[in-house]
């Protein structure tokens, strides 16, 4: 038992910036995967609701109201109608790749999480190759898509799945593009590789994760806007293919249900369909935080600069458990507003239980020690559920893309401007450095 | 972090990778077979990853089992896998074929009898943590870069590749 309490301590210090994994401390990172296996599951499950709910809004609907309050229990309701469901292979189908391709796509969703930094020392490995092990990994989930429209044996799903192969590798190259262009913003201005260079040590880059929030933290700036708008434009070009890569609208084409029934999963049904459902959602979480870490400053709290300082810090710590109590304060609101017929009664109370909960967290938020615990993973999963809303508003906004427009949006628009804003970032990183040692000589 | 138990990663990787290999060969139906490349590529990344060379990992994930072979099963699905099923499976040039499975074969028994001889001894050191920037360093460093020269000609042979590519696939240029 004495190594276990002597790991427990030894991530309880206070002094300790490395990562847990990192550290080769196998107690935590066995912690964390579960931690973040489960923190992710739930974000898919709360983006479930929240999709239908902010849709349904936006098309002045009510969404689903039945189960529960405001239908805040119909996921669940959802999950258990989907493990109960009877699961069917068709007769005609490759049985053995028709059974592993949902796996695929599962297990390359979620091995993508074994390297995203929720904080400088919250996350469950640091790996020298981060993000490029993330792109890869989750660049096989197309093999998943694609050898699940083909074991269907079925000209929809075949369909679908050639439409998410081609526009999969095409909207990977603009993606890498953009990608490159925010590393190489990692090299400029010294501190590249933190820990090993330092200031004395310009034009060494990082491809860890963490190493590039660090990188921006150096710098004082989000890679959002440095060298405006080069930054800003390679953002853009990310943005627009993450949502092509992870089969959203408006590039649901390998899903689009006016055309293809449902798609590349048109044959699936009950647990291996919510097995896609889950690495659907899993990678839109994922992308999002790849696009967080790259350009938003990650775990960094806003406005660094303009309003910096202990003071400033003191106050941006107070928020996580003044968000928490705004949420609680709503869901008040909301018991209030409930109709005060008897039928309603079950319901006002789980509701007002429900707010009592968020209320809770948010007090315990301003504990000092969780304070200064949990302040870099709250602003971390707010930037990415700033971006999940940009999912859903991209889906209640844009109607869905002709393919021959997204290979020309890919190939003629991405593609090119990607190539131009990474040889600008280079030239103006050069200019950069020249300028910086002819300030210190 | 220090390398835990790494005879067991190896031979499971190493197994993982010849059953793969043998699977490809072996199957009938191209889209199997390409699975069981794709097991095989990434067994092949895990064992770069035990070779301390993560970068190398990371580009044959991305390069070879993200983007190759999504190409070659893209291929792959257009063909008609009934008459392939059926069709007789030849193999004209299983002479050639024996001679150079001997010869490798002989080329491995010959290093793992004779290796210490081979080989200089000494011990790695590790350059786990700076991968990426020491094949950087190697390939376009200003004062190790030896190998700028074989870079540019490699992306001139792929360059050529794709012009080629072009000619072909457009009838009337």
């Amino acid at each position: 038992m004495g190594w276990l309490v002597q790991y427990v301590q030894s991530y309880l210090d206070p002094r300790v910036t490395v990562s847990p994994g990192a550290a080769g401390n196998v107690f935590w990172a066995v912690v964390y995967v579960l931690l973040v296996f489960a923190g992710v599951s739930l974000g898919v499950i709360c983006m479930n609701w929240l999709e239908r709910k902010i849709l349904a809004h936006m098309q002045v609907r009510l969404g689903p109201m039945r189960v529960g309050p405001h239908g805040l229990l119909q996921p669940i309701a959802d999950a258990v109608k989907l493990l109960i469901k009877e699961d069917i292979i068709p007769a005609e189908a490759d049985a053995v790749v028709f059974w592993v391709a949902p796996f695929i796509v599962v297990l390359a969703a979620f091995t993508v999480f074994v390297v995203v930094p929720f904080g400088p020392a919250h996350a469950i490995t640091d790996m020298n190759i981060g993000i490029l092990f993330m792109l890869g990994v989750s660049s096989l989930s197309v093999l998943g898509i694609v050898t699940a429209g083909w074991a269907s044996n079925s000209h929809y799903p075949l369909i679908g799945a050639l439409r998410s192969s081609a526009q999969m590798v095409s909207y990977e190259v603009a993606m890498g593009l953009a990608v490159v262009s925010a590393i190489l913003m990692t090299s400029l201005n010294g501190f590249g590789l933190y820990g090993v260079g330092g200031p004395d040590t310009p034009g060494i880059g990082t491809l860890s994760m963490i190493g590039i929030v660090r990188a921006q933290e150096a710098q004082h700036v989000w890679f959002l806007f440095k060298f405006f708008p080069l930054g800003l434009i390679a953002f853009a070009i990310f943005a627009i293919a993450m949502v092509a890569e992870t089969n959203r609208a408006p590039f649901d084409l390998p899903e689009a249900e006016s055309e293809l029934t449902a798609g590349f999963h048109t044959e699936y049904s009950g647990f291996r369909w919510s097995l896609f459902f889950l690495a659907e959602y899993s990678a839109m979480i994922a992308v999002s935080s790849i696009a967080v870490t790259l350009w938003v400053g990650g775990w960094l709290r806003p406005f660094p600069n303009a309003l910096g300082g202990a003071t400033w810090d003191l106050v941006f710590s107070f928020v996580p458990g003044l968000a928490f109590l705004f949420l609680a304060g709503m869901t008040f609101y909301n018991v209030r507003r409930m109709p005060k017929h008897p039928f309603f009664k079950i319901q006002t109370m789980g509701l007002a239980g429900f707010g009592a909960v968020l209320g809770l967290i948010g007090l315990i938020l301003f504990i000092p020690p969780v304070r200064d615990r949990v302040g870099d993973i709250f602003w971390f999963v707010a930037k990415v559920a700033a971006f999940m809303y940009l999912y859903i508003w991209y889906r209640g906004t844009f109607p869905r893309y002709r393919f021959d427009q997204l290979m020309k949006v890919g190939w003629k628009v991405l593609l090119p401007i990607g190539l131009g804003v990474l040889i600008l970032t280079a030239g103006a990183g050069i200019v950069g450095l020249e300028m910086a040692q002819h300030v210190t000589h | 972090m220090a390398p835990v138990a790494t005879p067991f990663f190896f031979y499971l990787l190493a197994a993982t990778m010849i059953i793969g290999g043998i699977l490809v060969i072996t199957r009938k139906n191209a889209v199997h077979s390409a699975m069981a490349l794709i097991t095989a590529l990434l067994a092949q990344s895990g064992i770069y990853l035990m070779l301390y060379a993560p970068f190398v990992a990371g580009v044959q994930i991305i390069l070879y089992a993200g983007g190759i072979m999504v190409l070659f099963l893209f291929v792959i699905m257009l063909i008609s896998i009934e008459r392939t099923l059926k069709e007789r499976q030849f193999n004209h040039q299983w002479l050639i074929g024996i001679v150079a499975a001997a010869a490798l074969g002989g080329l491995f028994i010959a290093v793992y009898t004779r290796g210490k001889t081979l080989f200089p001894e000494g011990r790695l050191t590790y350059a786990e943590g700076q991968n990426t920037q020491a094949v950087a360093d190697l390939l376009y460093g200003p004062h190790t870069g030896m190998y700028m020269f074989s870079f540019e000609i490699a992306s001139l042979l792929l360059l050529v590749a794709i012009i080629g590519a072009v000619v072909m696939a457009k009838k009337r240029i």
